[in-house]
């Protein structure tokens, strides 16, 4: 009985091992992979959290970014969202919406092999700006758009 | 595991990628209706799209993308039947990936 025992706790010491070995081993190079932003997402206000995620919040309004959001959002919890652009050589982009709590929803890291184009769909505390700032070129640029939220999609 | 669902489509050269992934996306702003506590945050942070093995796009996510994320973008340079990678890691350090064929 005492043999059983010892057994099973050797194998489940070394089963543990094991586990915790393979899970640490997937997750720390997908952590090194891209370089989340968490100060752009703890950031409460844009200028925070543009100059977190992309270096600096001087942008300048562009015509060349398309930014497709509904005028009305009846429920703020889903608000679709599309950018889209005719520049070149756009490295990232980034959706803010500017009165939620924090107001980076996301940024897109672009290779060249991508079209300037994402689609998502984001939460709205309450009505507000959303922006679309493009990083092309080492320069910011930037398109908004007012939705109005019926609902908010942010809790509390 | 299937949490993740892949739509792609390549048409003169530019590959459209849909993707549908089921995640509770918590912002630890919502409260419980019964206890008054707050829910901690549960969100993607990362997302990952490889084309045949290369990184194409990575998103960073804050807590404020929709439940059940959807996420839609293009890129040039593949042709039907490559193979598209999704991946996505979330706050608590859970993960998933899924594979599809481009049409």
């Amino acid at each position: 009985m005492n043999l059983l025992r010892r057994k099973f706790i050797k194998t489940a010491a070394f089963v543990g091992a094991t586990v915790s070995a393979v899970g640490t081993g997937i997750l720390i190079p997908q952590r090194a992979l891209g370089a989340y932003t968490k100060a752009a997402f703890d950031a409460k206000d844009v200028s925070g959290a543009l100059t977190a995620a992309m270096g600096t919040d001087q942008h300048t309004a562009s015509d060349a970014i398309k930014l497709k959001a509904p005028d009305i959002a009846e429920n703020g919890a889903v608000v679709p969202i599309t950018v889209s652009s005719t520049m070149g050589n756009i490295d990232a982009i980034s959706i803010i919406a500017s009165a939620n709590d924090s107001p980076m929803t996301s940024t897109y890291m672009l290779t060249s092999a991508c079209e300037p184009f994402v689609s998502t769909r984001i939460k709205m505390a309450k009505t507000s700006d959303v922006l679309a700032v493009v990083k092309a070129d080492g320069k910011l640029y930037s398109a908004a758009k007012e939705v109005k939220v019926t609902i908010g999609g942010c809790g509390g | 595991m299937a949490s993740i669902k892949i739509r792609a489509k390549a048409k003169d050269g530019v590959t459209t990628v849909k993707t549908l992934m089921s995640h509770p996306m918590e912002t630890g702003l919502r409260k419980d209706s019964k206890t008054g506590k707050k829910i901690p945050a549960h969100h993607i942070t990362e997302v990952t799209a490889e084309h045949n093995g290369n990184t194409v796009m990575t998103a960073n996510w804050g807590g404020a993308i929709s439940k059940n994320p959807y996420l839609s973008f293009k890129f040039k340079g593949a042709a039907s039947g490559d193979k598209i990678k999704i991946t996505w890691v979330d706050n608590m350090g859970k993960g998933d990936s899924a594979e599809a064929a481009i049409k």
